[in-house]
């Protein structure tokens, strides 16, 4: 793997992560976040949406006069979403019907919108795939890891499994309520954002 | 009757607002609510829009594609549903663009107020969100107007308030990382919070 081909990988991971220096897919990741389950369940369904829709976009890059692009790309990305989203209804009915409105949202969710603009319409295929995997990484790595926060000190559990022990079943841990709470979910990836901005001075706001 | 539809749009505004409720439309809440004017015309777009979608897909799903609905056509056994994201998507993006043709030909002031806001108006998450719920909870009709005009104007509501926020924030000291998006984040937060003071009521 050449230099080039690797930063597109790995530079939205953490150094140009899409949801806390593009402000991209911000919906989801609040929303599903209260619980590890749903969240994996998104990341992997928003991962394998990005990768391909990037690609079938690139493949077809040439081809897509400009003023009707929108349309083709929207048809090519809820084309891929109904495919997961029958998968997720045949495989993991539970988790779909927790997510209820969210698995559709991801024809909406900003992400895939934005790597096929940004990215998909200017790069070969190839490459076009791994910034969409790179990209819903970092995503991935956002929503995980509020996600874990939120699971882990809201019910003392992860995956359902206890990790800390309630109080109301005889353990130490009070679990605070707030937590689980869709809110919460703001101010983390408020310190994710504060955090990635302390570690590269060059990505503050200038002004507020 | 008419109570019913008044309590429907007192929750749609108040008690599951779309932005702070639903947490629908994120992206353009967060990132065009730095002034009060924009944020005014994006938040009657919005309203605009949502109150001429909801009802659209709202007649599509009851008349082409719920279970059974193709029976006028001798198809009793039809269930389309699972076209129904493509279908709500393109009825949006069409409306959308029949809107702006429509507003550029006879509402020319309205058509430069809103300028650029009104094709990102297709990937609002607030509008497939509205669409996606309101399939969800089986609304007839009459309701899905109601529904539609209800969650616009509390989307509205919300990012006219967020940007009023954000106008007198410029004056704070904010530290250095937080600057723009992460005090954001919080000052939405803190909405949530405040609306979240509304959910125990039922109506």
């Amino acid at each position: 793997m050449d230099k080039h081909t690797k930063e597109v990988l790995v530079q939205p991971i953490f150094r140009n992560n899409p949801i806390a220096l593009q402000v991209l897919g911000i919906c989801s990741a609040l929303a599903v976040t209260s619980k590890m389950a749903p969240t994996l369940v998104m990341c992997i369904s928003v991962i394998i949406t990005v990768a391909l829709s990037n690609a079938a976009v690139a493949a077809i890059r040439a081809h897509i006069p400009s003023s009707i692009r929108i349309i083709v790309q929207m048809t090519v990305i809820a084309s891929l979403v109904i495919v997961i989203e029958q998968v997720l209804k045949a495989f993991v009915y539970d988790i779909y019907k927790s997510m209820s409105v969210f698995v559709g949202l991801i024809i909406t969710n900003c992400i895939v919108m934005g790597r096929a603009e940004a990215f998909a319409m200017k790069n070969p295929v190839g490459l076009s795939f791994l910034d969409g995997i790179g990209n819903t990484l970092g995503y991935s790595a956002v929503l995980i890891s509020v996600a874990v926060v939120r699971e882990l000190t809201g019910s003392g559990k992860l995956f359902g499994y206890s990790i800390l022990q309630p109080a109301t079943e005889g353990g130490w841990y009070v679990p605070n309520g707030l937590m689980l709470m869709p809110p919460s979910a703001f101010f983390l990836i408020a310190i994710f954002i504060w955090i990635v901005r302390t570690v590269y001075p060059n990505q503050v706001e200038k002004e507020g | 009757m008419l109570e019913h539809y008044l309590g429907l749009f007192v929750k749609s505004v108040f008690i599951e607002n779309m932005a702070l409720a639903f947490f629908l439309g994120m992206c353009t809440f967060l990132a065009v609510s730095k002034k009060v004017e924009t944020a005014l015309s994006l938040g009657i777009a919005v309203t605009f829009v949502q109150a001429i979608t909801v009802p659209a897909n709202n007649l599509v799903f009851n008349h082409l594609l719920k279970p059974g609905a193709l029976a006028w056509m001798g198809l009793e056994k039809s269930d389309l549903t699972f076209l129904g994201l493509i279908t709500y998507i393109g009825i949006v993006a069409a409306i959308v663009q029949i809107l702006e043709m429509g507003l550029d030909r006879y509402v020319p002031t309205l058509y430069n107020a809103l300028g650029i806001f009104l094709p990102l108006i297709t990937v609002n998450c607030a509008i497939l969100g509205g669409t996606l719920l309101m399939v969800e909870r089986d609304y007839n009709f009459g309701e899905s107007v109601v529904y539609g005009v209800g969650s616009g104007a509390g989307w509205a509501l919300a990012i006219v308030a967020l940007a009023g926020v954000r106008e007198k924030l410029k004056y704070s000291d904010v530290p250095d990382g937080l600057k723009g998006l992460g005090i954001t984040f919080i000052t939405a937060g803190l909405m949530a919070l405040a609306f979240m003071l509304f959910g125990g009521i039922s109506l």
